[in-house]
This record gives C-alpha cells, sequence and structure tokens, in this order.
C-alpha cells in the first residue's frame, strides 16, 4: 500500500493566528477518511495545505509520493470546493460543459477527442445525471450541483476526491443519496478526503478519522475514535455533541 | 426545503427532453454557427483590407532594393494599387445608390474595419472578463490607456518619434494591466478599492500630462476624440495595429480556450488541477489592455469597457452553455457595432454613443427575451 498523502509536521498560520500546529498524519489509498472538527479548527486550512492550494510554514506534504510544491498530476486529485467559492452561481454553464473540464488537464492545449467525451458522458451516467446534462449549473439544486462536480472528478479519473463540506444547505434525503454515491466510488477504489461538520455522517461512512482542532487530536480507525475522548478534548465539551448527533 | 425544487426540475425535463425540443433548438445553433461564419467572413474581408491598404503603398520598397524587385516580379506592384481603385469605386457605387458619402473615402473603410475587429475581440475576452467579475479592471485599463495616449503626446512632442501614438498607449496600457494584476493579488482582503483608485489615478495623471504638454510642446491631437471616440481618428496604423492585434488575441483565445473557461468557473479547481491560474490571469488581463488600447480609436476611453461587458450581459441573460454565450456575445457586439455605425454615419453624431447605446438596446431586448421564456416555462 502507498500513501496518498504523507503530512509531517505541517504547522501553518495566518499572519500571527496559528491555524495548524505541527500536524503529522498519512492517508492511504483507498482510505475514506473524514476530517472534522470545530469551526475555525482549521480542517480547510489542512485540506488546502494537502491540495497545495496554500504552503506550510514548516513540515513537508507528499502526494502520491511527489513534494507537493513540484506535484504535476493534477488530473488525479478531484476536488469539491464549498459551494460559495465556485462561479457555478451566476455563470451560464451546461452540467456537460462542466463535467467536461475533467477532461482539460489531461488534453492541455489540444482538443477532446471522442474519447475524452465518451468518459465525461460516462461520469454523467455514473453520478445519475445524464437527464440534467444540457441544463445550466447554476438551475441546479445544491445536491444536484455537488453530483456535476463529483462527475468533473470522475472525469478526470481521480484517485483522490477531496470535498469541503459538500452537502451545505443540500436536503437530508438527497444528502443521503449523495453520501451512498461516496460510499459506491470509495469501494471502487477512489480515496475520499471529507471535511463534514455533521460527525454522525462521518462515523457511518468513515473508515479512518482525523480529529482536528489545529492540533491533531486523533488519527486513526473509526472505531477507535468513538471509544476515545478526542472529540470532547477537540470540541472543548464534555461529549455531548456527539450524542447530540446519534 | 429543495423538494418542490426537484420535482420543478423533474416536470421540465421531461417536457424540453423530448424530440421536439431537439427539433427546436437545432435551427437556433445553426443559426449561430451561420452568424459566426458570417462574422469570421466580414472580419477576414476587413483584414483584407487593412492589408491592402497598407500594401498599396509599397512599404519598404524604398529602402531595401530587395523589397522592391519583389513587388515588380510578383506583379504584386500595379495589382495592388489597381484593386484597391477598384474598391473605391464600389465604394463610390455604394454611396451612390445610398445617398451617402461615406464608401468613397478610405478612411472610412479603416475605421468599419477597425469597428468590425472590435466587434468580435471585445466581447471575446469580455465574456472571460465579466464572468471573473473583472468587469471594474476593463474600465481600470482604460482609463490607464488613456494616460498611455497623454504619454505617447509627451513622447512625440518632445522627441519627434515617428512612431504611433497608439503604440505607446499600449505599452502604457500593458504596463497598467501587470500593475492591475499584482494589485489585484495583493490587495484581496481590501476587495476592488484599490482598482477602484487606480482607475481615477490614471485618468488624473493622463489630464495633468495633456494639459502640462498643450503648454509646453505642439499638440495636434484632438484629446475629445480619444475620450468619445469618432470615426475620423482612425489613422492607417491604428487600423493595422487593431488587425494584427485581433488575429493575435484571436488566436490565443482559440488556443487556451479551455484553460480560460475551467479558471474563470473554479478556480481554486483549477489550482488543484495544476493549471498555471497566475499565468493565464496575467494573459487575460494583458489582453484586455490590448483590446482596450485597439477599441480606445473608435470607442473612447469613457466607453470602451461598454463594449467588454454589455454585450456579453445580454448573451448571458439568454444563452443555456458557456460556448453559446461566447457565440452570442460576438453576434449581439458585431451587430451593436455595424447598427450604432449605420446610426453615427446617418445622424452625424459619436459612433462611441451610437454603438454603445445600440448594445444597451440589444442588452434590454434580451432581458424581455428571457423574461418571456422563463414566464413560459413555467406554465
Amino acid at each position: 500500500m502507498s500513501s496518498v498523502v504523507d503530512i509531517q509536521n505541517v504547522s501553518f498560520a495566518y499572519g500571527e493566528q496559528t491555524a495548524v500546529d505541527d500536524v503529522s498524519l498519512t492517508i492511504e489509498e483507498g482510505d475514506f477518511l473524514g476530517l472534522i472538527g470545530p469551526n475555525g479548527s482549521g480542517k480547510t486550512t489542512l485540506l488546502h495545505l494537502m491540495l497545495g492550494l496554500l504552503s506550510p510554514d514548516s513540515g513537508s506534504i507528499e502526494l502520491f509520493g511527489q513534494s507537493v510544491d513540484s506535484f504535476d498530476q493534477g488530473e488525479r486529485i478531484g476536488y469539491v470546493s464549498q459551494q460559495a467559492t465556485s462561479r457555478g452561481g451566476t455563470m451560464p454553464v451546461t452540467v456537460r460543459e462542466c463535467v467536461r473540464m475533467g477532461r482539460f488537464a489531461h488534453v492541455g492545449h489540444s482538443r477532446l477527442t471522442d474519447e475524452d467525451r465518451r468518459i465525461a458522458e460516462e461520469a454523467l451516467e455514473t453520478v445519475d445525471i445524464m437527464n440534467l446534462a444540457d441544463r445550466r449549473v447554476n438551475q441546479l439544486s445544491g445536491g444536484q450541483r455537488q453530483r456535476a462536480y463529483i462527475a468533473r472528478a470522475l472525469a478526470s479519473e481521480a484517485d483522490l476526491l477531496a470535498l469541503d463540506e459538500p452537502t451545505v444547505g443540500v436536503d437530508a434525503d438527497s444528502r443521503d443519496a449523495f453520501y451512498q454515491l461516496l460510499d459506491s466510488l470509495n469501494n471502487a477504489g477512489i480515496t475520499i478526503v471529507l471535511i463534514e461538520h455533521d460527525i454522525g455522517v462521518v462515523t457511518d461512512r468513515a473508515n479512518r478519522i482525523a480529529c482536528i482542532n489545529t492540533e491533531l487530536y486523533h488519527h486513526g480507525d473509526t472505531e477507535s475514535f468513538v471509544e476515545s475522548d478526542a472529540l470532547s478534548e477537540a470540541y472543548g465539551t464534555t461529549g455531548t455533541v456527539v450524542h447530540h448527533h446519534h | 426545503m429543495s423538494q418542490p425544487e426537484d420535482t420543478a426540475v423533474d416536470h421540465d425535463v421531461s417536457k424540453t427532453g423530448g424530440s421536439a425540443h431537439v427539433a427546436s433548438s437545432d435551427p437556433v445553433r445553426t443559426l449561430e454557427l451561420v452568424g459566426i461564419g458570417l462574422v469570421g467572413v466580414l472580419a477576414a474581408v476587413m483584414v483584407g483590407f487593412i492589408a491592402l491598404d497598407w500594401l498599396r503603398l509599397y512599404p519598404y520598397a524604398d529602402s531595401y532594393p530587395f523589397v522592391e524587385s519583389l513587388y515588380s516580379a510578383t506583379q504584386i506592384d500595379p495589382v495592388i494599387g489597381q484593386l484597391f481603385d477598384q474598391l473605391m469605386i464600389v465604394g463610390m457605387w455604394m454611396d451612390y445608390y445610398l445617398g451617402t458619402n461615406v464608401f468613397k473615402h478610405p478612411f472610412m473603410w479603416r475605421s468599419i474595419a477597425t469597428g468590425v475587429l472590435i466587434g468580435i475581440v471585445a466581447p471575446l475576452v469580455g465574456t472571460y472578463l465579466v464572468h471573473r467579475q473583472m468587469a471594474l479592471i476593463g474600465e481600470t485599463l482604460a482609463h490607464t490607456a488613456f494616460a498611455g495616449v497623454a504619454v505617447g503626446i509627451l513622447v512625440t512632442g518632445f522627441t519627434g518619434f515617428g512612431g504611433s501614438l497608439l503604440f505607446i498607449a499600449l505599452i502604457v496600457s500593458v504596463i497598467g494591466a501587470l500593475a492591475v494584476q499584482w494589485l489585484t493579488e495583493q490587495t484581496s482582503t481590501f476587495g476592488d478599492v484599490p482598482i477602484a483608485i487606480m482607475l481615477s489615478g490614471s485618468f488624473a495623471v493622463g489630464t495633468l500630462l495633456i494639459s502640462w504638454a498643450r503648454g509646453t510642446v505642439a499638440v495636434t491631437i484632438d484629446i475629445e476624440s480619444f475620450l468619445f471616440g469618432t470615426l475620423a481618428v482612425v489613422t492607417p496604423g491604428g487600423a493595422r495595429m487593431m488587425a494584427v492585434l485581433s488575429v493575435a488575441v484571436v488566436a490565443i483565445v482559440a488556443i487556451t480556450y479551455k484553460q480560460l473557461l475551467f479558471i474563470t468557473f473554479d478556480e481554486q479547481a483549477a489550482r488543484v488541477a495544476q493549471f498555471n491560474v497566475r499565468g493565464y490571469n496575467t494573459l487575460l488581463v494583458v489582453m484586455t489592455a490590448v483590446v482596450v488600447v485597439g477599441a480606445m480609436q473608435v470607442l473612447g476611453v469613457i466607453l470602451v469597457a461598454g463594449m467588454l461587458v454589455i454585450p456579453v450581459a445580454a448573451a448571458s441573460q439568454i444563452a443555456s452553455s458557456f460556448r453559446e454565450t461566447l457565440y452570442l456575445s460576438i453576434l449581439i457586439g458585431q451587430a451593436s457595432v455595424l447598427c450604432g455605425f449605420a446610426f453615427a454615419i446617418s445622424q452625424s453624431l459619436p459612433s462611441g454613443g451610437s454603438i454603445i447605446v445600440v448594445a444597451i438596446a440589444f442588452y434590454l431586448l434580451a432581458i424581455a427575451v428571457s423574461d418571456r421564456s422563463t414566464s413560459l416555462s413555467m406554465h
């Protein structure tokens, strides 16, 4: 088994404000890692560090065995950001156009081939939004839109799927269906990193948990996390959070 | 919460997914492609005219005997001149039948050719600019270009530099574009305030330089025509520059269409996919500066940004995909330029204002059409 992500002693601060302090963790191939922690605990910062969107103040990060600074296999990562950061809200882009973007990193400046288009259509099929292919992304509901972004990641044949609170503002039924989709993708061999505020969802779906609040409080399989008191330590409460969600 | 929304979507899909939808959308698509084809032919003719206008004077023939012998050996020497004369005779006939006094003048053809090219490249670059929410940057670069014109007046006044005023404006504007790019990178926390300051700042510097130049060197340039745009301001050199820039911009957008689209749509995901986001951002801003300087000749500094924004805004109202937005922006941009020219010529009014007013009319029409289609689809 090789590491997909290998983080060693990474720290990062916004000015004086430390966001991530001396965190080390590895993500193995096929893992479904739930990244949890209270608001402002540095979850998103840690994810951005992993993906090379931010550079650590100290420590080292490797993606697929390659230092993140010199990482050049962008097509291996599918990234679904928090909804607010994408222009999908206003731009006239169809679902099919969005999914085909997944092929852009493969073809560079040359034209998309029939094979590229076929892979994009398959991705639409896999996440079950073929009937929405010609609709504008900004006309979709929250759950449908996140499926479109997942399809884009599938079209790029990503080995690692990174999701930052993908189901904020998505209704309960669509959310369940969305997590079933993630499960089946994980079973098909795709490594998943998921930031999620709903701890119940994470303990149900993920096989590994990293609980952080600036520092890493727990990193291991889900069973040991549920039994440990990492949650109450990280959240600074008496463990009511976990009961609240069960 | 989104339960009723979802059922509405399903309903819509079942309605539009049928063969009737395919039959009704295909002619529209064909029509768009035919329109784009016609615009392409028109642009090629106009670039051809600009080339003819240049070659009829047989450039470099005096300084390089080799070039002169090449001209005569290939028969270019008499042929180009004759061809140009024939074209002007066609123009005279057009004037005769239309009752105008326009098409027999080479300078009018230069303006029209420049306008046609603006109608393509401004909406083309504008489509990315608008959807990156960088419309203010277009406006800022236009005002930087004005400072560039002022610098150009000074340089030509003092040194007798024979080159084009616009060429100096182009250099200043590109430097301004790089400065804007640097500002946006440094000050993301302050939003667009530094850009707004740069907008008025560069215009202030421009007015100061021009006032000072007026008292110091002989200024033969009509500043008002740079501010508001006229048909008469386009020089052969200016038209030539526009032709070269247009071909370059269209080629660059054709090559980087996918990268620019991805970065515009989802910048963070593009970074993760290891796109050179900073490089493409710089490319977009520099292309904008280049288009602004070219378009300034006909539209004027104050109105040039409108051509970057309004056709795109109109197209975004009615288009269903990004590619369609791009096509429709160019078609609307081109229609605005041609109708604006017709209005300006027939009423003897400035071209810049006419083009922008026509473009806004198209925008309002697009809103009306899209309102009608959404209200129809709700029933």
